[in-house]
């Protein structure tokens, strides 16, 4: 391959991920509205199309056609700069996420990943850190003592959760002997995926990754109660967009994440002895990785419509008391497996 | 301040968050089966049962007379001061009968103390809940609004019979 077919196949894999990310974003938006109706047994958005399908896009509409309002009292060029900094983070992560095995296409061999980086999860730690950039800015620079106080608990609740996720992340990475999401998915061959392997350490990254994404019952920095809108009091029209988007699109990052570090990425067990061809397995695989994502997304927003919010000291302790100690548990944990069993 | 005791303290599995989480998602999972409650309102329209407070409305005899007499009670004993009554005489056996009759729709707060002091079952509440105004005065329902026939009120005098 030259340089020029590395570029094209590189951009067109770019594009579908974006697209791709863009309606999983608009629809997990519509299926929120969806699902909330009927935990509260109501129909939910109907009217815009069929089943009210086109509700996601009349949104976006909307918000794009109101004034774009900033406060006197905001520091501008911030204010401004946060929320492309939460959209930045948002849209980058998904790159080192793999979609399947690779595949030969028109006589090409694709790996079915952007960027096949040896370095991928430190490059998704890395990049969901600087995610807490965009919201405290938005907190700090709004002239708001709502946005500033969103900020600092964003920021607070961020770092707190960021130890027990690395820590959890960790016992992954010795059971794979590598940082590079594709190894970290070929290694979880068959049933021996790292949900089932280390459930402590599987559920200490999922209630970590729920404060990640500012998702309730973790969504302090919101908190609509005490907080008018949190970091976002201040926003309106498309900046108020970015936010939104980002925060649904950090909630399929850590779906994808989910999947990929613990149910087995895009591996289906014992497909192999179906004895179907090339082609089928590599769709069923695909297809397969979709759909975890999706039930992934699915418990997001059912979680967010069952649980109440923390309290800001729940939050704290849960946070350093049980999960940092549970993440520690179950290093040592994998740490036994492996020298027991030699995995 | 006294120091507060709770009633009952968690207990351990309790304090793991994890099964009562677990307790609430099932709910929640089971209530999305449950049948919606929502009616598609303009093409489907809430019916109201006869103790529903609607708008109040003056009833009509079926030979057009309103049966009001104008005794003002109801415009005395509305706390929001929407009625306004003016009688006049008439040569029916009634004697009196309202020559205005004004209810303030803006004003009016549905609490049907009217229909429980009026003498003569004349104003009722009905079960009428589309109120829409374009301005302030067409917001003041005069009788040629406020007066329906005796039949489309049966529902709510039989009520009214039957628990007042």
């Amino acid at each position: 391959m030259n340089i020029w077919e590395i570029l094209i196949i590189s951009l067109i894999k770019i594009l579908f991920i974006v697209v791709m990310l863009l309606l999983t974003v608009a629809y997990s938006v519509y299926f929120e509205r969806k699902i909330s109706a009927w935990v509260q047994n109501r129909v939910g958005p109907n009217r815009v199309g069929w089943l009210g399908l086109l509700q996601p896009f009349a949104d976006v509409f909307k918000l794009l056609l109101k004034e774009d309002i900033v406060p006197d009292a905001a520091n501008k060029p911030l204010h401004t700069l946060a929320p492309f900094i939460s959209l930045f983070v948002a849209f980058t992560t998904y790159a080192v996420i793999p979609l399947g095995p690779p595949i030969e296409l028109f006589g090409y061999k694709i790996n079915l990943v952007v960027a096949d980086v040896n370095i991928g999860i430190l490059y998704v730690l890395a990049l969901t850190s600087l995610g807490v950039y965009g919201i405290t800015f938005a907190g700090w620079s709004s002239g708001s003592k709502y946005s500033l106080l969103g900020g600092i608990r964003s920021s607070a609740q961020m770092i707190s959760y960021e130890v027990s996720m690395g820590f959890s992340v960790a016992g992954v990475l010795l059971m794979s002997q590598s940082l590079s999401p594709v190894k970290i998915v070929e290694a979880q061959y068959g049933w021996m995926w790292n949900a089932i392997l280390q459930p402590i350490g599987f559920i200490t990254f999922v209630v970590s990754a729920f404060a990640e994404t500012n998702r309730l019952p973790f969504d302090l920095p919101e908190a609509e109660p005490e907080l008018v809108g949190g970091y976002h009091t201040e926003y309106s029209s498309f900046k108020f967009a970015g936010f939104f988007l980002a925060e649904y699109a950090n909630m399929a990052i850590a779906s994808a994440m989910i999947v990929t570090l613990y149910l087995g990425g895009y591996q289906v067990p014992y497909i192999e002895k179906l004895g179907l061809g090339y082609t089928l397995t590599t769709i069923i695989q695909i297809a397969s990785l979709f759909i975890k994502i999706g039930a992934l997304l699915f418990f997001f927003i059912w979680v967010r419509w069952s649980i109440p919010r923390f309290r800001y000291d729940q939050l704290m302790s849960l946070g350093w008391k049980v999960m940092f100690p549970l993440a520690l548990a179950n290093i040592i944990w994998v740490a036994a497996l492996i020298m027991i069993f030699g995995l | 301040m006294a120091v507060q005791k709770r009633e009952k303290d968690l207990n351990i599995l309790e304090k793991l968050y994890i099964p009562e989480i677990i307790k609430g998602m099932a709910l929640t999972l089971k209530s999305m089966f449950r049948p919606n409650v929502t009616l598609q309102y303009p093409e489907v329209r809430f019916e109201p049962l006869a103790s529903y407070r609607g708008r109040p409305v003056l009833v009509q005899e079926n030979n057009g007379v309103e049966r009001c007499v104008a005794c003002g009670l109801c415009s005395r004993v509305c706390p929001a001061l929407a009625i306004e009554v003016q009688a006049a005489e008439t040569d029916q056996e009634k004697e009196r009968y309202p020559e205005k009759f004004e209810i303030n729709m803006l004003r009016c707060i549905f609490c049907g103390f009217c229909e429980e002091v009026c003498p003569e079952e004349a104003i009722v509440m009905s079960k009428d809940y589309e109120l829409v105004f374009k301005n302030r005065d067409e917001a003041i329902y005069g009788k040629d609004k406020l007066l329906v026939p005796v039949d489309n009120l049966k529902d709510r005098l039989e009520f009214l019979r039957k628990f007042k």
